[in-house]
Formats: structure tokens, sequence, C-alpha cells
């Protein structure tokens, strides 16, 4: 059995300009062990997605499909269900690690308050294995930074922070939502190369959200592709960069800059991001694509497998668009 | 030759920094945000800065502009030092220089339509033209960087993140400045709309025969833009190349090691390639390290970077280290787990 189904999620928002539709129609199963890149611009619905499985959408939000679990249905499950499951089987890393601390709370009572709720433990208890797992991150000398206030930490340090406070209860499954945005490029391979070496250890299924494909490239073995609130691409990650296969992917591909490259010219994606107030029609990317037609604004083909593995939701064919 | 658009020589910015509970006469300590940095920039030319927060960049920026108070010279067209001047005096080069803003909807007031934001510079600097002849600038100007002109009077608000960069762009360019300095202006920008910017920067540019100095921490960004690229580290200039040299050929263990960590959005290249690791975090700007700033996260660091600043040689390719040169022994180790 897989680790995490989801089927048909679709999230929606009661907003006085109207309902927004940030996720519609998303599925897609996670195995255990396994990362999982989501990658989007803003207001793809990336991190909406996240919330709506974790039970953390905002009080006008309603979530509807299926996110089964280990098996279990935990989509608008009640507290009773979803408690025991949340931060003990699964895990979320937030992107600003200032903000998601609790800036009143030294690390150790914040971190050893997860263990003695969840397992029971005793606080001399829970505050030695927070110091275990703060090494674990590699934060120096944890044994006496564990009684330190958020704000004494570095942004790069905080992260650390975060991500051991996410893996105390060992979760099967960890959502990082954007978990480098927020630093520099130099801490950014730090925290990734950490993360990339606990989901080894402790064998975690992944779910990394990002705007940005290198970090995905490096990180996971499946990407999928959010564009206004729908999957526009899911594919092993070898092939989706080698071939990407949705004029959105390729178009983003092309957008970017890259450090490796000499010379290169930037294609632009012409337009601005979509409106999620729109009716929930068609294909999002259409008003920007160079190979939409009329019928893309009321029609957008189902995700269907073309090749082992990838899927592409588009109304125009592979030899169509190349 | 002709002498250079801008020559920095030696400019420093220093804040005085009270921690609660100092008292009034005792000594406040110093900061050293800019710490000696010295440049030339060519009519027409585009130098990239990078570094990561806290180096100094957007304080050099400011500094140029005289934004925030600045110790050296700032000579413009070889002429005029433009930190010996009164603001009275200052105001005739203002138009020449203009700034972009890293936060497109922050940078414009919100309660002004963007005929006015985009107007204001020209009634500042350009009294003497009509009200008609102003609209018309504007309108042209609007168009040129992409905006409709039929949109001139709606407000900021209603624009997303890309048009209002565009806003901005078009503020600073209605005067006809020599030199536009851009700080951060896409990273508050998402990737899609990031690459319309900078080809439109780009455009403008070659068409305007701009002097740029482009302020980023993207380095992919800063590479494809950039004919020169300056690294800074603390408040200090670790190495200055043409944007090829720099990139291709990197001379300090700090550019390397920056270089090394930005990810490739290319699977194979990102597993084939080595990150060279950066122990630690950067040390405080209130107390730097003695001697090189670098030292104390350096792969190579001797004793003489303890003791000795080094400094800023080569020509055309400058570099500030004791030991420069690509660190091969650094990347044939395995990387520590």
């Amino acid at each position: 059995m897989a680790l995490l189904e989801v089927r048909d999620l679709g999230v929606s928002f009661e907003t006085p300009d109207g309902t927004v539709n940030a996720v519609n129609g998303v599925s897609f199963t996670l195995e255990r062990g396994e990362t999982l890149g989501i990658v989007g611009e803003s207001g793809s619905g990336k991190s909406q997605l996240s919330f709506a499985i974790m039970g953390l959408l905002a009080r006008n939000g309603r979530a509807r499909g299926s996110v089964l679990f280990d098996g279990q249905e935990i989509l608008n499950a009640p507290p009773k269900v979803i408690n025991p499951i949340r931060a003990n089987r699964i895990a979320m890393v937030f992107q600003d690690p200032m903000t998601s601390l609790n800036p009143y709370m030294r690390v150790s009572d914040q971190m050893a308050e997860v263990l003695t709720h969840h397992k029971g433990m005793s606080r001399a208890q829970a505050v030695r294995e927070a110091i275990r797992m703060l090494d674990a991150v590699k934060i120096p000398d944890a044994a006496n930074r564990v009684h330190l206030y958020p704000h004494e930490f570095s942004g790069g340090m905080r992260q650390r922070v975060m991500i051991a406070m996410a893996l105390l209860c060992r979760p099967e499954l960890l959502i990082a939502d954007e978990p480098t945005t927020a630093l520099d490029v130099t801490v950014q391979a730090q925290i990734m190369s950490l993360l990339a070496e606990l989901q080894r250890e402790f064998a975690m299924a992944t779910i990394l959200i990002t705007h940005d494909l290198g970090v995905v490239a490096g990180f996971c073995r499946q990407v999928m592709v959010l564009y206004g609130g729908k999957v526009m691409e899911q594919s092993p990650t070898d092939p989706l960069f080698e071939t990407p296969s949705h004029p959105y992917t390729r178009g983003l591909l092309r957008a970017i800059p890259r450090v490796d490259r000499e010379g290169d010219q930037l294609e632009s994606i012409p337009g601005s991001p979509p409106n999620m107030t729109r009716e929930d029609r068609g294909c999002p990317f259409a008003p920007r694509c160079a190979h939409a037609g009329e019928d893309c604004l009321d029609h957008l083909a189902p995700l269907t497998e073309f090749a082992p593995g990838r899927l592409r939701a588009c109304n125009r064919s592979l030899e169509e668009i190349a | 030759m002709t002498a250079p658009l801008l020559r920095v020589e030696d400019l420093r910015v220093t804040f005085e920094i009270r921690r609660a509970g100092d008292l009034p006469w005792s000594k406040p300590r110093l900061l050293h945000a800019v710490n000696g940095i010295t440049f030339d920039l060519q009519p027409g030319e585009t130098l990239g800065i990078v570094g990561e927060s806290g180096c100094g960049k957007s304080t050099l920026a400011r500094a140029l502009i005289r934004m925030v108070p600045a110790t050296g010279r700032v000579l413009w067209q070889g002429k005029t030092d433009l930190l010996s001047l009164s603001r009275r005096e200052m105001l005739k080069y203002r138009a020449d220089i203009q700034m972009v803003f890293q936060d497109p909807l922050a940078s414009l007031n919100p309660r002004m339509t963007v005929g006015q934001i985009i107007a204001e510079p020209l009634r500042t600097h350009r009294p003497g033209l009509s009200r008609t002849e102003v609209r018309e600038r504007v309108k042209q100007m609007m168009d040129r960087v992409g905006l409709l002109p039929n949109q001139i009077n709606r407000y900021p608000h209603e624009f997303s993140g890309g048009q209002c960069q565009r806003i901005g762009i078009a503020r600073a360019l209605i005067v006809e400045p020599k030199l536009l300095i851009c700080d951060e202006p896409v990273s508050a920008l998402d990737v899609s709309i990031q690459a319309q910017v900078i080809n439109l920067l780009d455009e403008l540019q070659r068409d305007l025969g701009l002097a740029m100095i482009f302020i980023a921490h993207d380095l992919s960004v800063v590479k494809h833009i950039s004919d020169r690229v300056m690294v800074l580290y603390l408040g200090r200039e670790m190495e200055v190349a043409s944007s090829h040299d720099l990139y291709s050929d990197p001379q300090h263990p700090y550019t390397q090691a920056l270089l090394s960590a930005v990810p490739i959005p290319d699977p194979k290249a990102e597993r084939a390639k080595r990150v060279i690791p950066l122990e630690g975090d950067l040390p405080s700007p209130m107390s730097p390290p003695s001697g090189c700033v670098f030292r104390t996260r350096c792969p190579r660091a001797g004793e003489l970077c303890a003791a000795q600043v080094p400094l800023l040689t080569g020509q055309s390719h400058a570099v500030a280290c004791h030991f420069p040169g690509p660190l091969t022994e650094a990347l044939a180790q395995p990387e520590p787990a």
C-alpha cells in the first residue's frame, strides 16, 4: 500500500470577490521513502495543496476529494483522527522559520512539547532527545544552544531547528514548503544536503514544495508541475528536464538563466499569472500559451500517461507543440 | 581612453550602533557595512554586484546616490566628486543616476496614479515642460516598457508585481539617466515574469546606451545581464572580473564556493556538481575576523590570512586573496558527510 494517496484533491476559498479555486483535481501517489517535488509559481496552489493534506486550511477554505495516508482517510478528518498523525507521522517544515517558531519559547521547550505530547516522554527525556536531534541537523554546541530563544539563531540555524523539530517523532512523511527560499545560496546548499542526508537516513517520504527548478533537480525523484491550481505535467525528474512535455514546463525551463551556461537567450513567457477567481474551466495556462486555441479556454484534456510514469495535461499532442 | 562614467575610490560606509542600555557618552560600536570599495564603470557597461545578505551590496548602491552618508570619492565623468557636493548641487546629478528597487509595490506610492508616479521625476528635474508634453512623454515611456498607455490613470495596486516593476523602470528612465542602479530588481518576481523584466532591462540598456549597476543575490541572473561582476563579502571586494572570466575561472575561494552552491536546473549536471561546503555562519559584521574577512570559512586559510588583509590585485581579473586559484585539493576530497 502506498504511504500517501491523493485522489482528485480540490481546494476552494469563499472570498468577498467570489470563489477562488486554488487547487483543482490533483492526484498523486507517494510510496514510502520516495521524494516528490511540487513546482509552481505564486498562486499555483502548491502551498494550499499541502495545507489541505495537513488539515491546516484557513477557515474559509474547503477541501474536496480524498487523501489516504497509510490507508486511512485524513482529508477533512476530525481532530481525533488527524491529531495523532500530524507532527507524529506527517511533519511539515515551513518557509519562514522565524514566524513558524514561537518567539516567546525557548527552543528546548518548543521541541520538548512535541515529544511530551505525542510520545508521552518526561520533560528531561524529551530535552535529551531534542539535543540529539539538534546534533543530527549539525547545530554546533547543541547541548547549550537548545536553551536559547529562536531570535538568537541565524536564519540558516533557525531552519535547522525547524527541521530538527519536524523530525523529532521520526515522521514517515515530511512536507517541506519552500524550506530554503528565505536563505542565501551557500546556506541553501547546506540545508538541502542536510535534508537529503536525513531523508535517506530516516527513509522518510518527502514532498518538497518549491518554485526553484534547480533545487528540485538535485533532490527529487518525481516532479509535479502546477499552474493555476492544476497539474500540467507529472514525471520522473530526469526526463522532465530533458524533454519537458508541456508548453508551460518548456517555457519555464527556457526562462531561467543558468550559471553553468554562456550567452543563453532568455525566452520569457508573455502575460501575467492567472486570476484565480475565474471560472474553473479550460487550461489555466491557455492565455499565455503559444500553442493554445479556442478550445483550450473551455476544456482541458485530463492528465494522461504518454510514456512510462510520465503524465501530461494538454489539448495539443506532443508533435503539435514540438 | 575616455574617462569612466563613474570612478569609485575607497568608498566606506560606517554605521554607529548603540545598544540598548548604552550610556549616552559611551563610544558607539562601529559597523563597517562597506569597507574600502574601489571600481570604475564605463559608459554603457553593466556591473553586477553579488554577495549574500549582509555583504553590503545594497548599502553600496545607496552610498553612490548619497542615500546613506559615505566617505571616499565617487567621481562622476572624471570631474565631479558626488560625495563633496551640497544637497542643492547634487540635485543636478540626480537625474543622471536613477534607481530601481527590489519590492515593486512598496516602492510606488499607493495614492498616486501610474501617470503621476512616472511623471514625478520629470516635474522635479524638467520643470520647464508643459503638462501635455509631460503626459505625452509618460505615455511614450509606458509603451516603451510594455505597459498600455491607456492605463495611465490606474493605481499601483491594480497591477501585478511584474507590471509594477515596469512602472518603477519607467519612472527611472523618464529623465534619461546615464546610469541605472538596480537593487534586486527581479528577486520578488516569479520565474516566468523575471525573464520578462530581465529581457526588458537588457533591451533598454542596449537601445539607450545606459550604464547599469545590477545588484542581486542570484548569481545566474547577474551572469546573464552583466559585463563585469564584483563579488562582495562582509563589505569588501573579493573578486572583480569580466562575467565570462569570473564564472568560468573563479580565483577566490569564496567565489568558487558561492558558484558551486547554485542549484542547476538539470538533474544530471546537478548530480555531477561538487559543492564546496562553507563551514559555519557569516561572522558578525560588528567584529569581523582579522586579516582576510573570509578566512574563518575558507578551506585554504593559513597564518598569513589572519595577519594581513589581502589587497585586491590584478587588472582585468582582480582578486583579494593570499592564495588564489582553483580549489582542486578541496574538490578531490569526498564531500564530508
